[in-house]
């Protein structure tokens, strides 16, 4: 079995190709203005990722602020998309409950999530629980929206399939309405995921936080220590890259069907 | 012996905005258990309309329908195949035939919905099909399993709404076997909506013809040929020429 086509190959191969010519024109700009803090030579960055499990500048290591960010952004994600999915199938579902919700979202949607870290204090102190406010805020919108879009593109035919057959309300949301929005959903979710990302971020880096792939990244900055803000920035590109390939793996495995009914 | 179907003075008016359009004007029927009825008539004159009326997708203004076994709830127990198979993409052959028998208005043990489920696809010839999905089923075994899925729930009546029109003709005509071959074999009674005179007439022992909007029952014609029936047949070609000019409007049989 081939797992990866020639095609796809040398699509990775082109990619590669910009990535290595960035590295380049980074590493020779670095050498020519021989300025640490503006532009650090990438074996200075590359030698913190290559030691991830060594202590920086007296603090935790690499890993483990990773993992720190980590945690927050899987559980600010995931308490988004429990509260997100259902509130989006009855906001869809349901011409009556959107009249009321939907001028609410309208405004609270384009309010940036960082902005609420005032109030996050406010309510629940300094450390997880904002943060993680803040990162189910981000996350909350994506899927709520992908899930409204969603519902009200399921198929009318389908949703007559189900009143045919003397589905229930809750049967027709159960077995049509959720899996033929579940596409759109997936969606909101990955849109989502890479929101959560850039707030934990965004969140740590404001005073009172003590771990987190971003706290590092500001810790590094008080510190002068450019190399550490590279490697902590390679660090969030590439679980941001992980997480995408991961939900578009998925979304090709469990939605083979979109596009061929 | 009282009819399986009968439909009473069906009034139905569709308004978009400022226009009102009566598109039924007061239908009546009665569909004989075991038999096979064809509804014909122009384009647009309320044909898959009443369909959906019988099937309660759709309310009428006025009229009746009356089904002799209604379930205790009041609801109908007819089923229908629509003409774009309607199945569901995410579920497998199996899962979309036996939808209607896992809902909770049906009480059926996993047990019984698999052994009916069996049955069903071996009348369709899905056996083989079974764990596919429909995006990997040609058109006339997607139709095939849309079929079944109605089957399933043991309708008092199969309502069919221009079930083939989108399949070439050769499966067309296999489907049309099929059919003929599920009445035989289930006594199964039939109500279908087609705008192809030879598929009535092949199918069919009653159609009602009827006329352009504000559509009334232009006429009812019996077909009394033998099966297989054979285009060829100077009967057949007969009916045929009578459905077309009532169909155009040249001939009407106004009860």
């Amino acid at each position: 079995m081939v797992l990866i086509s020639r095609q796809t190959l040398l699509e990775y191969g082109k990619g590669l190709l910009v990535i290595v010519l960035l590295l380049v024109a980074w590493e020779g700009f670095a050498l020519l203005i021989q300025n640490n803090y503006i532009l650090p030579p990438l074996g200075e960055i590359f030698s913190v990722l290559l030691h991830p499990t060594e202590p920086i500048l007296g603090g935790q290591s690499l890993l483990a602020n990773t993992l720190v960010s980590l945690r927050e952004v899987l559980t600010g994600f995931l308490v988004a998309a429990a509260l997100a999915i259902p509130s989006g199938l009855l906001i869809g579902w349901s011409r009556e409950i959107q009249v009321y919700f939907n001028p609410v979202i309208q405004i609270l949607r384009p309010v940036p999530p960082i902005a609420w870290m005032p109030f996050a204090i406010a309510w629940f102190g300094i450390g997880f629980n904002s943060i993680l406010f803040i990162i189910a805020m981000g996350a909350f919108f994506p899927i709520l929206i992908n899930t409204i879009d969603g519902v009200q593109g399921v198929r009318k035919r389908w949703i007559e399939v189900s009143e045919m057959f003397h589905a229930t309300t809750f049967e027709q949301l159960k077995t049509v309405v959720f899996p033929g929005a579940l596409p759109m959903i997936w969606t909101g979710l990955r849109v989502s995921f890479g929101v959560a990302w850039m707030c934990v971020v965004a969140a740590e880096m404001l005073p009172g936080t003590s771990a987190g792939v971003g706290f590092l990244i500001m810790y590094a900055y008080n510190l002068g220590q450019i190399q550490v803000i590279g490697a902590g920035m390679v660090i969030i590109g590439i679980i941001g890259l992980g997480a995408d390939i991961i939900f578009r793996a998925g979304q090709a495995r469990l939605f083979g069907w979109q596009g061929k009914e | 012996m009282a009819p399986v179907l009968s439909i009473e003075g069906i009034t139905k008016t569709f308004t978009d905005g400022e226009s009102i359009c009566r598109t039924l004007d007061g239908i009546s029927f009665e569909v004989e258990e075991n038999e096979i009825v064809c509804i014909m008539g122009p384009s647009g004159c309320g044909k898959s309309t009443l369909l959906r009326i019988i099937n309660d997708l759709e309310h009428a203004d006025t009229g009746t329908i009356r089904e002799a076994s209604k379930d205790k709830t009041g609801k109908p127990t007819t089923a229908m195949v629509f003409q774009d198979h309607a199945l569901f993409p995410w579920l497998t052959v199996y899962d979309n035939i036996v939808y209607g028998l896992r809902l909770s208005v049906q009480k059926l043990s996993e047990e019984e919905i698999a052994k009916r489920a069996e049955g069903l696809l071996s009348l369709t010839h899905l056996d083989s099909f079974a764990k596919a999905y429909p995006h990997q089923l040609s058109g006339g075994m997607k139709q095939r399993a849309s079929v079944a899925r109605a089957l399933a729930i043991k309708p008092s009546v199969l309502l069919m709404d221009e079930p083939f029109s989108a399949l070439d003709p050769f499966t067309r005509r296999e489907l049309e076997d099929e059919v003929m071959r599920i009445r035989e074999d289930l006594r199964t009674t039939i109500l279908l909506v087609t705008h192809n005179p030879t598929e009535a007439i092949y199918l069919a022992d009653r159609i009602i013809v009827l006329s352009a909007r504000p559509a009334v029952v232009a006429g009812i014609l019996y077909v009394d040929i033998p099966h297989p029936r054979e285009m060829a047949n100077p009967e057949f070609l007969k009916i045929r020429e009578t459905i077309i000019r009532m169909v155009r409007g040249k001939e009407g049989l106004r009860e």
